[in-house]
């Protein structure tokens, strides 16, 4: 188990002093100009040789999307914007950052905007977190009157500016393309890629968009050096992380663990076990809603990392695990997440479009088991035709816990049609 | 899904001078020529002033920022947190209803709002102060089920006590955000089982709840 000592977020739960004071007295600030003089080259090279894979979901090293930012100055500004849309069903741990430990990103910004020549930082917080957003306005004007942002920010000899900028209600507005389309004033729709928004992004100017978890570690694995950070959790997972595990357990919590952590170790340990015990356990949903479920069986021994759960044709996701115990109506809680994908595709692409609404009306049949038994494979067959032939992720996202259902609760499904007799027939479906 | 302006609309839209103020300034956060970047916030001002967001109120946000009217349509109509309709004079409820919610107890949340607000979502109230709607996650799925009301959250929710947060709200008070549990955040509920040395005693609320408490604008100024 992680102890205290080697916690970043030590203000996760906001019981002790939110303001700069507080984050001072927990460490944070500390020497910021020397670990900014240490150089461009050195800091991308302590985050790559650290291991830290982005916070956000996809897992992507951070340090090497830095260094895709163009070598040279060509006359554009350039720009760090960070995702705080935190939008994926069961993610609730970039909230606890900006409200409860927000220095840590407020510094992580100005680190990580040097290091790729930045001056100006947007911070893009979902609409819904207003007094998240408040909160960080509040830290980011104690920062500014502090002299640590601003002109020579820190007495770093670096200028740096962060603004809080806000969406509206669109999950979508989470993939980094929509945000940046939703920053300029416009729908979140996502963008063709390439150019990827290191060569042209906001503005169509170099932009790097990070998520807030990944920020925030950047000043401590600084100042605590890579090789304390790489020696927590398995190679090429390394790190502390946030976990938020939410659903059928005695105690839901966010808690920041070892990367790499037993599934079992972190729900017994922190959230009190299982509801009725590990034996009442029937699924976990690991990384968020957009990552296939892993039954019961395969939780045993559950490593909760990038690469384990990858094996598993899972995901580590944004660490967001959703337990689900006996009294779960399964295919009803993956419709749900079907419902979900159909009210949030951006509309632009025909495949998420159209399959969005479709795998969701026939998961509604599955659900009263009123399909025929055929239809299990016409959906695998629909969410195959969308997964991957959209612009973004958010098809696949929509397909992903549709199959992981299929692939593991089909038996399910199968009796309870059976149960329901004869359905309303496939036409109805196409 | 559709979503068009309301078929009944008012004369006109002006921003309050305070808020035309703080349009200026929020304009500001962004380089010349990029204003139109502010129309999310600025919509979002207008309707916080207007209760809703009518259509002359978004010409009126397209004007200020240089846009083509037509762009601000699109803005308006994709993002879920602007109402094109009037909602409850008093309060709109918005229900989260996904997964980790549905599976904490959310639909006896949305019943009561059945029962006591509107059959149908986005239904006003007999009386009209009500209205309600379910969302989609809201980013607070360790204090499930939770609903948002105004700019706070109401966590850790069930029939009773989110029944008792609308007689509060009926009867013109406004209870303060945050768990109905007992948690001060989104720590387990028999206490942390980390961070045991990080504790100041002098500190009460967690910084959301402490932020609505100290501005008490949960449901606008």
């Amino acid at each position: 188990m992680l102890e205290d000592k080697d916690r970043i977020f030590t203000n996760l739960y906001g019981m002790d002093d939110c303001s700069l004071a507080g984050a001072r007295r927990r460490g944070h600030w500390d020497g910021t100009s020397e670990l900014v003089a240490k150089g461009v080259d050195a800091i991308v090279d302590e985050i790559k040789k650290s291991g830290l894979r982005g916070r956000g979901g996809a897992g992507f090293p951070t340090g090497l999307k830095w260094s895709f930012m163009p070598k040279g100055v060509d006359g554009r500004p350039r720009y760090l914007v960070i995702n705080a849309d935190e939008s994926e069903p069961g993610t609730c741990k970039d909230r606890e950052i900006m409200r409860h430990d927000p220095h840590t990103l407020i510094e992580g910004c100005l680190i990580a905007g040097f290091a790729m020549g930045a001056n100006t930082a947007y911070i893009y917080i979902r609409g819904e977190y207003v007094r998240e957003r408040e909160v960080l306005q509040d830290a980011i004007d104690e920062a500014y009157g502090a002299g640590l942002l601003g002109r020579n920010a820190a007495n770093s000899g670096w200028d740096f500016d962060i603004f809080m900028h806000h969406g509206a209600g669109a999950y979508i507005c989470g993939e980094e393309t929509a945000l940046l389309e939703s920053l300029e004033g416009k729908k979140g729709m996502p963008r063709m890629k390439p150019p990827f928004p290191a060569v042209a992004g906001l503005y169509g100017c170099p932009t790097t968009v990070n998520n807030v978890e990944s920020i925030a570690v950047v000043p401590t694995i600084l100042r605590r050096g890579s090789e304390w950070f790489a020696g927590i959790g398995r190679p090429n997972n390394t790190g502390t992380k946030i976990f938020a595990v939410s659903g059928h357990v005695n105690q839901p919590c966010v808690v920041e663990e070892a990367m790499s952590i037993p599934l079992r170790e972190l729900i017994d340990r922190h959230c009190g076990g299982v509801r009725g015990g590990w034996s009442n356990l029937k699924a976990v949903i690991p990384g968020g809603s957009s990552v296939p479920c892993l039954p019961a069986g395969l939780c045993d021994d559950a490593l909760m990392d990038f690469d384990w759960l990858a094996e598993q044709k899972s995901g580590l996701g944004t660490a967001a695990v959703i337990v689900m115990d006996q009294s779960t109506d399964i295919v009803k809680a993956i419709w749900r997440l079907s419902k979900f994908y159909k009210h949030e595709s951006c509309g632009q692409c025909t495949p998420c479009r159209e399959g969005a609404g479709w795998m969701m009306r026939v998961m509604e049949r599955l659900v009263t088991g009123s399909a025929e038994v055929e239809e299990i494979d016409m959906l695998l067959d629909v969410s195959k035709q969308v997964e991957g032939h959209t612009i973004c992720a958010l098809g696949d996202a929509a397909a992903w816990p549709v199959q992981g259902l299929i692939r593991h609760f089909r038996d399910e499904i199968e009796d309870r049609i059976a149960s329901k007799g004869s359905g309303a027939g496939a036409q109805i479906a196409a | 899904m559709r979503r068009q302006f309301s078929v009944n609309q008012p004369d006109g839209f002006e921003f309050t001078p305070e808020n035309l103020e703080w349009v200026r300034g929020q304009i500001g956060k962004y380089p010349e020529g990029r204003q139109a970047s502010a129309v999310i916030p600025v919509l979002m001002r207008a309707q916080e002033q207007e209760g809703w967001l009518s259509r002359p109120a978004v010409e009126n946000v397209a004007d200020l920022l240089g846009m083509a009217h037509i762009r601000a349509y699109e803005v308006a109509t994709f993002y879920y947190m602007f109402h094109l309709e009037p909602t409850g004079s008093v309060a709109h409820i918005q229900v989260c209803g996904t997964t980790t919610c549905m599976i904490c107890g959310c639909e006896d949340l949305i019943e009561v709002c059945r029962s006591r607000i509107a059959p149908s979502p986005f239904q006003l109230s007999p009386d009209g102060r009500f209205s309600w709607e379910e969302v989609e996650c809201l980013g607070a799925c360790c204090n499930a089920p939770m609903v948002q009301i105004g700019k706070d959250y109401y966590e850790d929710l069930d029939a009773g006590t989110f029944g008792t947060i609308l007689d509060e709200l009926a009867a013109g008070r406004v209870p303060a955000p945050g768990s109905r549990q007992g948690r001060f955040s989104s720590e387990p509920k028999s206490g942390p089982t980390t961070l045991l040395g990080f504790r100041d005693p002098l500190i009460a609320a967690n910084a959301a709840v402490a932020k609505a408490v100290e501005l008490g604008d949960t449901l606008g100024d």
